[in-house]
């Protein structure tokens, strides 16, 4: 009986914290980590007065949240790392149209939804990194020309299961077909150095280890290693260089983080405003700083990491493409038997 | 009497059924028919995810009973240079998350790491489904271990002295007598740990190995199917159920229950054994803690400023929050749900705590995505009749409350009170409830005043069991929190998948260091009259 008491209690409590209604304030659901977000929404918070409050998860987990919250839902930005989740989320209806010219002019139409659903915050690119003492950049020229024979047992790469290499492989099906992919995907399966194994920042200190030559990876996971605290993940980074994929023919590979509005969201005008604020260019310039990801203009100024890798061709498929084609991708990955 | 106790016990399973429905979520998927992408799955992945998952629960199982049983025997009868710091260091490995074990391995052997440059010999690669399988070993080869030591620590020495004078030697003791009578106790380590290894998904995604759970999160998040990720998972959790239930029907004939005695007496080991039995006993204590401990330390310490910083000490308040909330929930659940079928065993009974019970079995953000749809479902229908009586709407009233985490931590531990009370309730004579009752006890009574003092044991280890689990849960955590509540596995969680070790090192150590606190609490009442 005494658990019920206290059960009740909790009841109640729970009742009187779903009943605090400060007058300005914006929910945020980030499947962006807090880490990589919070600093910015503080800065929001403290410029508009405006409060937010953020929870952090799993975007799929976070959009199951959201529709089963339903017309209560107290969710007013959605925030994903990825455009295929984006797309996902409108086509289960719980994205809303914005329709806001301004947002419309900061954000490239390729990195947008179409009609105005979401918009993509920061530009993260796929890159090929290499071990300049053993590659000759000369022999690197695409994501395609991995299937070449010269790189048999020198390629490390990440799971298939992860976002990353599934994007990419999304957005090769939209430029060269499925049946080309999947001959790549084989391709690439048999050029591996060894069975997919860690994150990205374990195929660079693979690459540095002497394990493989070349390595598919985010550019800011290198960043990241490059800027580190620590000597040794410093000293590993140093000993790999960029190669910018597909520059003569269809740009390199990107992903972009971005946002949309639930159709139910109590605090609109606020979302609209923070959708706004982390569209700003001081906003911009931070991604570039602190994540060493890309903005999603090129007219801000980036730093000298991302500076020193030089400017690179981006690939113009909208983005929009990846959310559709990213279950087809899976698909031919398990086929093509990509761990 | 008995009937309105009867009567009054319906709202028990009435609370067994809202236990059981996040699971009964997950079952219910099957009930839309096939989902879309079984064809392609069973010609492609299936079989080997069914594969790998089916090793590691093979290598998990049989390396933790290895450990576990042998070790809970060893400083449960014999007496041994450094057994009493054995006996409480080897559930240390406990605290540490599977994810986070399978990281800091990596790094620990990391060829630009401080232990190769220190080292002329190549390491080995522990990355790999062996690998896997011995990370998850090293960290819940604990709960055999507790709940094995429980078992041999409350056997009655009768047994094994009568054993004794009747000329079996020490292998036959252990093997015909101690672990039959311990078996209930061993199997309930056993299906928590093949339960956690079946729904682990830190560790193999980490690792590159395709299982099951890694199959389940690629079919929903990868493919965006996710009536056939359920269904995968269902699948999943009727196997366990299956597996569990052959293991029950085996047994199903013996009811053991040895009264009174003393606690078994233990031999000296003299020689080489003296010095043998605890370097080996030592060796999971350094795999699964001591070695990582140091490798998160070496990442730790140039951060430690961390711990001043703001908020640092709300993520460790709410960690032991619903970490204690939980762990007296599902106390309290489980207590109910055992209890009364030791008083009524009908089907209906059996089947909610059976159902109840198998939240541990789903990967985490399945079963939390379940709690997710039932407080939904609930929120909506409260808003509904509150709206139809011209009421208003009060909105979400469990969604997104720290109701909502407990709630679902709770539903995931149920099993582990359920399954550890259960093997003690087993052990309890009849006659207790016999002659309690024939005192003209009420039921109540007697589980107050006969049978929660004889259980001692085994709730303290649940307890302490639910407590660490949680403080180590990330899923339902993650969903289901209200705005700004973090807690350390979720800080550590978020670190370390974006390989950010060295930055999740502090928050794990203290996840490491709060879980430390009820396991000494523990090996104190636990072994009060046993001293060498």
């Amino acid at each position: 009986m005494r658990t019920l008491y206290a059960l009740l209690c909790l009841f109640t409590l729970a009742i009187l914290a779903g009943c605090d209604n400060s007058p300005q304030q914006v929910n945020v659901y980030s499947a962006r980590k807090e880490e990589l977000i919070k600093p910015l929404l503080d800065q929001f918070a403290e410029e508009s007065g405006i409060q937010v409050n953020l929870i952090t998860g799993k975007a799929d987990a976070l959009m199951e949240r959201i529709k089963s919250e339903g017309e209560f839902s107290p969710a007013d930005l959605l925030i994903t790392v990825d455009a295929g989740r984006l797309h996902r989320a409108r086509e289960a209806g719980l994205l809303s149209k914005i329709d806001s010219r301004t947002l419309d002019e900061r954000v490239p139409a390729t990195l947008r939804d179409p009609d105005g659903y979401w918009y993509g915050l920061s530009v993260r690119a796929r890159v090929i990194v290499y071990a300049p003492d053993r590659v000759d950049p000369a022999a690197l020229a695409s994501y395609q020309g991995l299937t070449d024979e010269q790189w048999q047992g020198r390629i490390c790469i990440r799971s298939s299961d992860n976002i990353y290499n599934q994007s990419l492989v999304a957005s090769l099906i939209a430029h060269d077909g499925a049946e080309a992919t999947e001959a790549w995907a084989r391709g690439v399966v048999a050029n591996m150095a060894r069975d997919p194994v860690g994150g990205d920042r374990d195929q660079i200190r693979a690459v540095a280890a002497g394990e493989c030559d070349l390595a598919v990876v985010n550019t800011y996971y290198l960043g990241m290693m490059l800027t580190s605290d620590d000597q040794a993940e410093r000293d590993v980074a140093a000993q790999v260089a960029v190669f910018w994929p597909n520059q003569a023919s269809t740009g390199t590979h990107i992903n972009v983080s971005g946002a949309g509005i639930p159709p139910h969201a109590p605090n609109r005008e606020a979302a609209l405003k923070l959708l706004g604020f982390l569209l700003s260019d001081q906003s911009q310039a931070w991604y570039a700083r602190t994540n060493f990801e890309y903005p999603v203009r090129s007219n801000i100024s980036v730093n000298d990491t991302l500076n020193s890798w030089g400017e690179f061709r981006q690939d113009e498929l909208p983005l929009v493409k990846l959310g559709e084609l990213n279950a087809e991708a899976v698909r031919l990955l398990d086929r093509a038997g990509w761990k | 009497m008995t009937e309105a106790v009867r009567r009054r016990s319906w709202l028990l399973l009435l609370l067994a059924l809202l236990m059981a429905a996040p699971v009964l979520v997950v079952l219910a998927s099957w009930l839309a028919g096939p989902a879309p992408s079984w064809a392609h799955l069973a010609s492609t992945v299936l079989p080997g995810y069914v594969g790998h998952s089916l090793f590691l629960a093979l290598f998990t199982g049989a390396g933790t009973l290895l450990i576990g049983v042998g070790s809970a025997w060893l400083v449960t009868s014999y007496r041994f240079p450094g057994r009493r710091i054995l006996q409480w260091t080897l559930l240390l490995p406990m605290a540490c998350p599977a994810y986070l074990i399978a990281y800091t391995w990596t790094g620990l052997l990391a060829s630009e790491g401080w232990l190769q440059q220190a080292l002329p010999v190549p390491l080995p690669d522990v990355r790999h489904a062996t690998g896997a399988g011995l990370m998850l070993v090293l960290v819940l080869y604990p709960y055999v271990y507790l709940l094995s030591r429980a078992a041999f620590v409350n056997q009655s020495a009768i047994a094994l002295e009568v054993a004794r004078t009747l000329g079996a030697g020490p292998w036959r003791r252990f093997y015909r007598v101690a672990l039959p009578l311990a078996r209930p106790a061993i199997i309930a380590g056993l299906a928590l740990v093949l339960m956690e290894t079946l729904a682990d998904y830190g560790t193999v995604a980490y690792f590159g190995v395709p299982t099951l759970s890694t199959g389940i999160y690629r079919t929903w998040f990868g493919l965006g199917d996710r009536l056939a990720a359920a269904q995968m998972a269902a699948t999943l959790l009727i196997m366990m159920a299956t597996l569990l239930w052959v293991e029950r029907r085996a047994r199903a004939g013996q009811r053991i229950s040895l009264e009174g005695g003393r606690t078994p007496a233990s031999t000296r080991l003299r020689g080489w054994h003296a010095l043998l039995v605890p370097l080996l006993l030592a060796l999971p204590v350094v795999g699964g803690f001591v070695l990582p401990v140091i490798q998160l330390l070496y990442w730790a310490v140039p951060r430690m400023e961390q711990v001043m910083a703001p908020g640092y000490l709300g993520l460790l308040i709410n960690s032991v929050l619903i970490a204690g909330l939980t762990a007296a929930a599902a106390l309290a659940f489980g207590l109910l749900l055992v209890f009364a079928r030791r008083l009524f065993d009908d089907r209906a009974r059996q089947l909610a705590s059976r159902v109840a019970a198998f939240g541990y079995a789903v990967p985490g953000t399945v079963l939390a995505v379940g709690a997710v749809m039932v407080l939904g479902t609930l929120d909506q229908g409260i808003n509904q009749l509150t709206a139809s009586i011209g009421l208003g709407t009060p909105g979400l009233v469990f969604s997104g409350t720290l109701f909502a985490v407990v709630f679902a931590c709770t539903v995931r531990f149920l099993t582990i009170p359920v399954q550890g009370l259960e093997a003690g309730m087993q052990s309890l004579s009849w006659h207790l409830d016999e002659g309690a009752r024939s005192l003209g006890m009420t039921p109540v009574r007697m589980l107050r005043r006969i049978h929660l003092p004889l259980l001692r044991v085994p709730l303290a280890t649940s307890a302490l069991l639910v407590f660490v689990d949680t403080l180590k849960e990330l899923p339902a955590t993650l969903v289901l929190r209200p705005f700004d509540t973090n807690t350390l596995a979720v800080r550590a969680f978020e670190l370390a998948s974006d390989e950010r070790l060295a930055d999740a090192a502090l928050p794990a150590l203290t996840i490491l260091l709060a879980g430390l606190v009820p396991v000494l609490l523990l090996t104190r009442s636990m072994s009060p009259k046993e001293r060498d």
